[in-house]
């Protein structure tokens, strides 16, 4: 597909990655010169400087040609406007990012249809769901959910002292009864889709796939259950803790919220009054200590500053508080973080890269499925793709042990008329499902594509 | 800097090379001469040779950085002409191996410089794979690899160091496709040009060699008077191709995606059409009195004009017996050269625009220091960055071409001779005034002042940075 990118910051760039290694075509514009030059000097892109609403800038661009348009600019109202060129200048598809609060309430939906934008993507917003989704269920690492909740993947890390330690798989579905399926083992750099004989290690990271229920059953085996957090610190007064405090709040946690700055605090104060606001630095251990972080069941580092973040939410898991979340915005970054023994680290382009890759994934898929869903797994070595069957898939109804699957792809799971089930080999695939699909090593855009 | 990309890709460059010989083989075999052996021979060795060396330096990763870049292209380029020179030694046609080398950097970098003395004697095999390698050079032929395959996760490097122009973009996102796009129109146009020569009365051997010779804007002919003996038509047709392949492939695309309004605004085109225009009626008026008729006076000055301008080099007379005046004005088009993006060599015109306009800003500055001036062109605001490289290139150029000057002045040759064989070497042109002039050739030079002449062939067509890149110490060290 012929794809525009306007705005070369965070999420343009590693959206610019990821869209060329699926080998999409890709323009760049962004109206600094050098984020341009970096861009097209590591990727096969070409670039343009210049303003992204600027008519004759797109036009240079050759918008009339492109599939899609993905405004991705730190200033709503460009990303708005450049969308409605594009769509009047011929683009089929246009994806904005939109993230201020006052068009992303009951408005939204007029300005999407006034503007004809097939996507409106709030980045806060999102990351604020899933760092949300993460403290449902503290002792998992991760979360994905596939099919409205009907199956979810968690990832748990074993810690030294797990009971998996040395554990086989088999012997793992022997001891741990429950209807749930390992389907990937991350270990050091590498993803593997583990067989059976596959024996887990202390360190790894394992994702399951179960229903919603199955999970908390799986854990409580595990003694890895832990309660839900009640009382929370989050740490920055920015978007996410905004989105992210009118959640918990509605759930009724206590949420206390520290930021430097007088005036953040006032307007989160204004807006949430529910919320306890602090005004001081975050970085000061003793605020910290003063405001009880040693009693607190989560504690969530949400400042601008990526190094902040991460080095407070190691100061807090000295504490043995249940649950740190850091969030890192610098790709290079999350590494470092992760090898100082963080495990929970989100990063709001990664979140925003997955839902428009399973968006642009999706308009390319037209055989025989099309895309639901998409997570990619350990810096998009593996994937995790759902599908939703269409009639003319050509294996359906075929017993899946006779299935002659592709090598390093798992069908993790089925969900059928909103009842999901972890397949086994006499299970059959039929038009109007829904399926998870595991891969690493390879992108899959159509379900024809496992099958030999 | 990923070294073992930098040893791996020219390998494959020399691949592509040794099977892009199997063309003159089979030309070879059509006329039933000898010389197949010779192709034969080194097609399969190179093969038999890069396989298993290129499976020894297997690259971990493709990603390259623009210093690799450089220094990929230059070591590729030496690498083709050492292979593609073996051919005339083999076959005993060019005995020398400087001499064969000579001529083969001479034909990949579209110089068209010979020290054949009679081109009426070689075998045709070996006349086609000389002016084959005008076509594959004038192009570029990493550009040629790069359309058929992925050589590189970060091309963009190696199409900058390759093309020659201050500013390399790409027509479409990818590069392999802007690869495609530049050979398919650069193919389309050869034919058109083989199809009108066949009609002016050449044989199919001779237009397509002549054809190729236009394309690279190189110049190698297959008689020792070039182009004097074929029809006015003829010579007419190459006039008007030699032109067309020094314009911007760019504008070529814009033309064939049919916008045509940024075509024709282009500054750099009319500025060139300009000075042909100029030259061609200063140099017809001064010469008129040779010519029985103005047509033929217009003939000759035309293509002489656009021969020297866009460093093709072929030629219909002596214009080394033409007046001061005449031979100044070639001298003078000898380093101004063709558009930025063509297959010409030369300084390139956008160069001459922003040298004149950063001359203009800085007069100003020194009348109002504290005026504030943005240099244009093209439409745009040019960065400082890319005034600031062609300044340096112009300043690299001619300590370059002094250098070379004086290599050369070693030679028992008049200063003439020696200081415009290195210009028309340098600017990839092939020949100059006095004893390397049209009506003779550069066989008259020592084996050394051919590989001084041979290494400004290459600075030329590289434009200078990649080479030097190449063979500076820092590149290669660990730190």
């Amino acid at each position: 597909m012929k794809i525009i990118i306007a705005g070369c910051g965070k999420i343009g760039s590693a959206l610019t990655r990821s869209l060329v290694r699926e080998g999409h075509d890709v323009t760049v514009i962004d109206k600094k010169k050098s984020s341009v030059d970096e861009l097209v000097n590591i990727c096969d892109v070409r670039g343009f400087y210049g303003n992204a609403a600027d008519p004759d800038v797109l036009q240079e661009a050759e918008v009339s040609k492109a599939d899609m348009l993905i405004a991705a600019t730190s200033t709503d109202e460009l990303n708005m406007l450049s969308c409605f060129f594009a769509k009047k200048m011929g683009v089929q598809h246009t994806v904005a990012r939109i993230r201020n609060a006052d068009y992303n309430d009951d408005n939204l939906p007029f300005i999407k249809q006034q503007l004809g934008l097939s996507m409106a993507i709030n980045p806060e917003y999102q990351t604020a769901n899933t760092v949300f989704n993460l403290l449902k269920l503290p002792s998992a690492v991760k979360i994905e959910t596939f099919s409205n909740r009907n199956l979810e993947m968690v990832d748990l890390r074993l810690k030294s002292d797990s009971s998996l330690h040395g554990l086989q798989l088999s012997e793992m579905r022997d001891r741990y009864k429950g209807n749930y399926l390992v389907c990937t083992v991350i270990r050091g750099e590498n993803v593997f889709i583990p067989g059976g004989d596959f024996t887990l290690q202390s360190g790894d990271t394992i994702g399951v796939i179960a229903a919603p229920n199955e999970i908390p059953k799986l854990l409580k085996q595990l003694k890895l259950m832990k309660k839900q957090a009640r009382n929370i610190m989050i740490l920055g007064a920015g978007r996410i803790t905004y989105y992210l405090s009118k959640k918990l709040a509605s759930l009724g946690t206590n949420v206390k919220v520290i930021d430097k700055d007088l005036e953040k605090c006032e307007q989160l104060a204004e807006q949430l009054p529910s919320c306890a606001v602090i005004c001081g630095d975050g970085a000061e251990q003793e605020l910290l200590l003063q405001e009880g972080i040693r009693s607190m069941d989560a504690f969530i580092a949400l400042t601008g500053i990526d190094e902040e973040n991460i080095l407070l939410s190691v100061f807090a898991g000295a504490f043995h508080t249940s649950k740190v979340i850091c969030k890192v915005n610098r790709e290079g970054l999350t590494e470092i973080a992760e090898s100082l023994g963080l495990d929970c680290v989100i990063s709001p382009e990664k979140t925003v890269t997955d839902i428009i890759l399973r968006y642009v994934r999706a308009l390319t898929s037209t055989v025989g499925s099309r895309i639901e869903t998409l997570y990619q797994l350990a810096d998009g070595k593996a994937e995790a793709v759902e599908f939703v069957v269409t009639p003319d898939f050509p294996a359906a109804g075929i017993p899946l042990k006779d299935l002659r699957l592709k090598t390093n792809i798992l069908i993790a799971g089925i969900v059928r008329n909103r009842k999901s089930m972890i397949p086994a080999g006499k299970d059959v695939i039929l038009p109007g499902d829904k399926v998870i699909v595991v891969s690493t090593g390879r992108t899959i855009t159509d379900l024809t594509d496992i099958i030999k | 800097m990923n070294r073992r990309m930098i040893l791996y890709m020219p390998l494959q460059i020399l691949r592509a090379t040794a099977l892009l010989m199997l063309l003159p083989a089979a030309v070879s075999i059509y006329y039933r001469e000898p010389c197949v052996w010779s192709f034969l021979i080194c097609s399969g060795g190179a093969l038999l040779l890069s396989i298993p060396a290129a499976k020894l330096v297997k690259p971990y990763t493709k990603e390259i950085y623009a210093k690799d870049g450089f220094v990929i292209v230059a070591l590729s380029w030496i690498l083709l002409s050492a292979l593609g020179a073996l051919p005339f030694t083999i076959s005993g046609e060019i005995p020398s191996y400087v001499d064969a080398f000579f001529e083969t950097v001479s034909g990949f970098t579209t110089t068209g410089a010979s020290i054949l003395t009679h081109v009426e004697s070689m075998s045709r095999g070996l006349l086609f794979w000389r002016s084959f390698t005008h076509f594959l050079g004038g192009m570029g032929v990493i550009v040629f690899v790069m359309a058929i395959t992925n050589l590189s996760d970060r091309p963009i490097h190696i199409m900058r160091a390759e093309m020659p122009g201050p500013i390399v973009g790409k027509l479409v996102p990818k590069a392999k496709q802007t690869a495609k796009i530049l050979y398919l129109i650069y193919i389309v146009l050869t034919l058109t040009e083989i199809a009108l020569l066949k009609i002016g009365g050449m044989s199919l051997f001779e237009a397509t060699v002549h054809a190729f010779g236009t394309a690279g804007t190189g110049g190698f002919g297959i008689r020792s008077d070039s182009i004097a003996g074929y029809t006015p038509f003829a010579q007419w047709v190459i006039t008007v191709f030699m032109m067309v392949f020094g314009v911007n492939f760019n504008l070529y695309y814009l033309i064939l995606i049919r916008n045509f309004k940024t075509a024709l605004k282009s500054r750099e085109l009319w500025v060139y059409c300009g000075i042909f225009g100029g030259s061609t009626l200063l140099v017809t008026l001064n010469v008129l009195r040779m010519f029985p008729s103005f047509g033929t006076a217009l003939r000759h000055a035309a293509f002489q004009v656009s021969s020297i301008m866009t460093t093709t080099g072929f030629v219909t007379t002596d214009y080394d017996r033409w007046p001061q005046l005449s031979k100044t004005v070639l001298l003078l088009l000898m380093f101004i050269g063709a558009c930025a993006g063509s297959t010409a060599g030369g300084l390139k015109v956008s160069r001459v625009i922003i040298l004149g306009k950063t001359i203009h800003r800085e007069v100003t500055r020194m009348l109002h220091p504290r005026s504030v001036r943005v240099i244009r062109f093209e439409g745009k605001k040019l960065e400082e960055a890319v005034i600031h490289n062609t300044a340096v290139y112009f300043v690299l150029y001619f300590i370059c071409v002094m250098a070379g000057f004086f290599l050369l002045s070693i030679e028992p040759l008049d200063l003439e001779s020696c200081f415009t064989a290195v210009v028309a070497c340098f600017n990839n042109i092939g020949p100059a005034f006095g004893a390397a002039g049209p009506a003779s050739n550069y066989a008259v030079f020592s084996p050394f002042s051919k590989l001084v002449l041979s290494a400004a062939m290459l600075l030329g067509r590289l434009e200078i940075f990649p080479l030097i890149l190449a063979f500076s110490p820092t590149t290669w060290m660990k730190k």
